[in-house]
């Protein structure tokens, strides 16, 4: 984290960048905030460990409207929504330095406190220059030591691997953790009856409070204005909350992002009510790799998207009746 | 047909067709007067591709049972492409909506050019059949809130 | 709010007979926005666009809807009243309650409701329209005619006599077509050659001509008045210009053993060939699949003796790109193979042949030089049978399910040419029906049987058999005496059902031109627009469009030349306004939607805009209303919803969603 600093307060104070996008340490030892930092004295507050799960490359359409170039820490997954960011003239490439930050797994809070770790006063084992094999609590109840890998994000299991696909310096080491199938959970659900799968999904969305968590983190749900919130499809205008896309609005959400969403895996991260969100993105990716081949967004930034490209090959919708 | 086994119900169903195939078809199956049920009623839109999955969300919401849409077929929409584009967005619709456990029965594409009224009215036969014996759309109107 | 007027018409009883009219404009009344309705017999004739007019003015109507048959029959109609009434024409919403619903439903209670429904979305559409106005789009003066048979040769001399440039493209080395390889013409009898060659000369020395042969259509861009057309121009080998058509070239070739096309296989040619004496143009070109000089590098015979130096075997394909205001589709027909009809034996014996065959074999620039005579041995033969829908008229996949239209009258013409020359030949005739509507024609077939004494025999013939004297085994059946036929025959004729031209396929998916399941291409309406495709700009000339013999083709081509003309007159066309839109400040820039229109219509401008007080310059979609053809595959892509599609927003069709399944 130091060397990260350093760098940090080189690249400010040699005028080369005008602030620096990372993490501010939270009012827990756990919960760490992006954050700007505009001047080198600042960044006593920065942070970068295991917690640090938040997904920077969003917040460049904003800093790339700023004077000045802004230095921005991404993890390799994170490089993947910057790419598709660039593709969709939604950041500007020549506003950022991009240091790609080194990530060896980050950590879901929720997780320890199911593995019943409470009282919380520290954590140890999650820098950056740890190995990130065994995360140690210091609690009120006494010191309690994990397998790092049990208190990891769900998309961590399902890494896309160390490398990041774009950057300017690389600082810190990366680790791929996958260790689980990405499609395993799909699969899953489509091999439930509709019965199943009805009653799953409503049970998991009938959790949601729609507070717009998930689609404020999505780096692919970066339009000006939502759908949601114009009425542009609405035949009268917005009526109330009852409306129609209040309804389908997982849905209509993951159609929007689909082909362009690059599984970071945020939404699910921010969700309060625990809704497995990436479930929806991910069956999109699945059915997209199926039917007109591998295809990872964000990958490159010029490759077309599988919804705006076809073959005249191309499987019909009576496929999914099909195949059962 | 299966009218006579369920009088009650009476589905409401949605077909997009395209100007230039499909609804065009249509008018054919109209003048060479082959019926089908009167429960499916036509949307015009320029193309296949013109239709966003929103509106077939929207209509399920609003209580249709079945929501069809027909176009051109593959190489040969008015538009060149548009057709392709839509069978991409389709799929990938339907099978969300099979994922997310409503009947994969309820939603369909089918490409009927502008001389194909019978296969117009077959195919509305047929969906308006399967809606049938798939019965109320109950699983689309909400999703997010349990009963 | 709209004032929506609501106009439901009878159609004398093709609507009322089925639905309650009446009822329509009760329930129409109490929809929002609506302040008048009425029905009226037929909304269409003047008086009932006169209430249109009246109504629009004295009510102030903002709005109407037409419940009446399909816009694609009287959208334009209802416009048009609309806009001389000083309403805005894309104000106007039709229901249709005509073909699709009083002509499908006979339960009047079931129909009126249905009607009822359709009315109700047509009102919750018509709420959301706003006004919009055409764009204007310039017309090139220059027509394409794709196929140089007799359809396109007449199509091209009607536009060019206008004073238009038309460019003629040709597949085959030579314009002329099937018409060429036709020996007699019915119910005539003159010589196809002589009233065909004069128009093939016409075409090719008339200065707004210019004639592509050995040339296909690559590809196509743009739209109505302004299409860009790659047309690729084959090698031929043989300088054109050079050329002087003296035939030495095809003397010397050694090569001989090609099949010839133009005598549909019956006989050879040399590799440099013209297909046919009177070709045109008169240069040969070079098949590179039979010439040694192209497989070995060894011969180069042609070249040697061509005096003019126009043998060039360096020449490479070339692709000319000219600008179009019209098309003109007269890719004409083939028959069909005969692999589904093996029972014919026409596989198996030389003496089984097509109708087109015998039109090659009682030529005299024929194989046989015009002689009547069996293909395998010479001989002439005594018996001939003829089987007439062999592929037509068929119930199952084997053939096609339509009439060849042309095989009655050319057989019935065969039948009597034989005779009259060979009053020792007998023919018999197997039919299903004898069709024969047309000018003189059904004179012409009584002649045959009357007067030249050909036997007629209603019934279809179950196999032709082979035997090892050489004779064709006939096995047949008489429907009118209800008798089996076995019959000793020479030679079987066989009317083989035609199909339009397989490369129709590429070349209506090239124009976006629809085609039906039998690959004929569609005309935009059955009786009213019969030479127009649906796609704008683009016409129909003879049997692309289904089956025609000669003079319905003439007759056809110069409709079509006529359309174009109408629209090669034009200085400017209207547009369709209906195109797409970005709001710019929903846009986001992403290029989602250019990245998926086809007309390359969408562009981006960094543009400074004010958003809620907040003024930036940002990066937004602008369409070109001109290149826009308003599909909305933008629309959909679009993530934010800004891109929607004027005349068909996505308010509009989800107002109509939700009136059809309240």
């Amino acid at each position: 984290m130091q060397e990260l600093i350093n760098r940090a307060k080189e690249l400010l104070e040699s005028g080369e960048v005008a602030r620096v996008l990372g993490w501010k340490a939270g009012d827990l030892p756990y919960n760490p905030e992006p954050a700007y930092f505009e001047k080198a004295e600042d960044l006593k507050d920065f942070v970068y460990n295991g917690f640090c799960g938040a997904n920077l490359s969003k917040y460049m359409i904003e800093a790339s409207k700023l004077e000045g170039k802004t230095m921005v820490c991404l993890k390799p997954c994170d490089t993947y929504s910057f790419n598709q960011l660039i593709k969709e003239h939604r950041v500007d490439r020549e506003k950022a330095y991009i240091v790609g930050v080194g990530c060896k797994g980050k950590l879901d809070i929720e997780k320890a406190k199911k593995l019943g770790i409470k009282g919380i006063e520290s954590v140890s084992g999650a820098e950056m220059t740890d190995d990130c094999d065994t995360l140690t609590f210091q609690t009120i109840y006494g010191e309690k030591s994990v397998a790092y890998a049990d208190v990891m994000l769900e998309r961590c299991h399902v890494c896309k691997g160390k490398e990041h696909q774009v950057y300017d310096e690389i600082i810190g080491e990366s680790k791929d953790t996958k260790d689980a199938e990405r499609f395993a959970e799909v699969e899953k659900i489509e091999a439930m009856s509709p019965e199943e799968k009805f009653a799953y999904f409503q049970s998991e969305l009938s959790k949601c409070i729609r507070c717009n968590a998930c689609r404020n983190v999505c780096p692919a749900c970066s339009c000006r204005k939502c759908v949601f919130d114009s009425t542009k499809f609405d035949s009268a205008q917005k009526a109330n909350v009852d409306s129609f896309e209040e309804k389908m609005f997982h849905v209509i959400r993951a159609f929007h992002v689909a082909g362009r969403c690059t599984d970071c895996g945020e939404c699910s991260r921010v969700c309060p009510q625990g809704i497995p969100l990436h479930l929806f993105n991910r069956k999109f990716i699945k059915d997209i790799n199926e039917f007109y081949g591998e295809y990872q967004a964000g990958e490159d930034t010029d490759s077309r998207a599988p919804l705006t490209n076809y073959t005249f090959e191309d499987v019909e919708p009576s496929i999914v009746t099909e195949r059962g | 047909m299966s009218i006579e086994t369920n009088e009650e119900f009476r589905p409401k169903i949605v077909a997009f067709c395209c100007n230039w195939c499909s609804y065009a078809g249509a008018d054919l199956a109209g003048s060479s007067r082959l019926a089908y049920p009167a429960d499916v009623k036509i949307i015009r839109v320029p193309c296949s591709c013109r239709v966003n999955p929103m509106f077939i969300l929207r209509a399920f919401e609003k209580g249709a049972d079945g929501v069809i849409l027909c176009g051109c077929h593959p190489g040969d929409c008015h538009y060149s492409t548009g057709n392709f584009y839509a069978r991409r967005r389709m799929t990938l619709l339907f099978s969300m909506l099979d994922y997310i456990g409503v009947e994969n029965g309820r939603t369909r594409v089918e490409w009927v050019s502008a001389a194909e009224g019978v296969k117009f009215s077959q195919t509305m036969n047929e969906f308006v059949e399967k809606i049938h014996s798939l019965g109320k759309n109950v699983r689309l109107g909400d999703l997010r809130c349990k009963n | 709010m709209q004032r929506i007027g609501v106009f439901v018409c009878h159609c004398g009883s093709n609507i009322a007979a089925t639905v309650d009219v009446k009822k329509v404009v009760e329930m129409a009344a109490k929809e929002p926005g609506v302040v008048h309705a009425e029905d009226y017999q037929y909304m269409c004739s003047e008086a009932g666009q006169a209430k249109i007019a009246a109504a629009i003015k004295e009510k102030n109507l903002t709005g109407i809807v037409v419940c009446s048959c399909s816009p694609r029959m009287h959208e334009n109609t209802f416009r048009g009243a609309a806009e001389r009434a000083g309403l805005n024409p894309y104000m106007v919403e039709i229901a249709n309650i005509r073909e699709h619903c009083s002509w499908i439903h006979k339960d009047v209670e079931e129909a009126t409701k249905k009607a009822v429904i359709l009315a109700r979305a047509a009102i919750a559409k018509v709420n959301l329209n706003t006004p919009l106005k055409p764009g204007e789009s310039r017309v090139t003066k220059r027509a394409l005619v794709i196929g140089g048979g007799i359809a396109g040769i007449q199509t091209a001399l009607d536009i060019a006599d206008a004073g238009y440039e038309v460019d003629i493209v040709e597949k085959t080395p030579s314009i002329g077509g099937r018409m060429s390889q036709l020996d007699k013409t019915f119910p005539t009898l003159d010589c196809s050659a002589c009233i065909l060659t004069p128009k093939m000369v016409e075409a090719a020395a008339h200065e707004k001509i210019t004639i592509y042969t050995y040339s296909e259509v690559e590809k196509v861009s743009g739209f109505v008045g302004d299409f860009t057309v790659d047309i690729k121009k084959k090698a031929r080998y043989v300088d054109a210009n050079k050329c002087t058509g003296c035939g030495v070239c095809q003397e010397k070739c050694p090569s001989k053993k090609s099949l010839s096309e133009f005598n549909r296989g019956l006989n050879t040619r040399s590799a440099i060939y013209t297909p046919f004496a009177q070709a045109i143009p008169n240069v040969p070109v070079i098949d590179t699949e039979a010439c040694i000089k192209m497989k070995t590098g060894k011969c180069g015979i042609c070249s040697k003796v061509c005096q003019a130096g126009a043998v060039d075997y360096e020449q490479k394909d070339e692709i000319i790109t000219e600008k179009y205001g019209a098309i003109v589709v007269a890719t004409g027909f083939d028959t069909i193979k005969l692999d589904n009809y093996d029972e014919y034996a026409y596989n198996q014996s030389k003496d089984v042949i097509t109708s087109l065959e015998l039109e090659r074999v009682m030529n005299a620039a024929g194989p046989t030089k015009g002689h009547l005579e069996r293909l395998s041995d010479g001989k002439h033969p005594k018996e001939m049978v003829f089987i007439q829908c062999v592929g037509s008229r068929c119930a199952d996949n084997r053939g096609k399910s339509y009439c060849s239209k042309i095989c009655c009258m050319y057989t019935a013409k065969h039948a009597m040419l034989i005779r009259d020359k060979y009053p020792d030949v007998n023919v018999t005739v197997f039919y299903i029906d004898v069709r024969t509507p047309g000018k003189n024609f059904d004179e012409f077939y009584r002649r045959a049987v009357e007067d030249y004494g050909v036997n007629y025999i209603k019934g279809q013939v179950g196999k032709v058999i082979p035997q090892p004297d050489g004779k064709l085994l006939v096995q047949g059946v008489d429907l009118l005496d209800n008798k089996q036929i076995l019959k000793e025959a020479d030679m079987v004729v066989l009317a083989t059902a035609i199909e339009p031209n397989p490369d129709v396929r590429k070349i209506a998916t090239m124009l976006t031109a629809s085609i039906d399941t039998n690959n004929f291409l569609t005309e935009s309406h059955a009786k009213l627009r019969p030479v127009e495709s649906p796609t704008a700009g683009v016409f129909l000339s003879g049997v692309c469009q289904g089956p025609k013999d000669i003079p319905e083709t003439v007759a056809q081509a110069g409709a079509a030349a006529v359309k174009a003309i109408g629209l090669l007159a034009k200085d400017k066309l209207l547009t369709n306004p209906c195109t797409a839109k970005a709001d710019e400040l929903l846009c986001n820039g992403c290029s989602t939607c250019a990245n998926v229109c086809p007309y390359g219509a969408i562009s981006y401008e960094e543009k400074e805009v004010n958003d809620h007080g907040i003024r930036e310059t940002r990066r937004i979609a602008v369409v070109n209303s001109a290149l826009c053809q308003g599909c909305g595959a933008c629309t959909v892509a679009c993530p934010s919803g800004a891109m929607d599609l004027q005349g068909f927003s996505n308010r509009q069709i989800i107002a109509e969603v939700d009136a059809i399944c309240r």
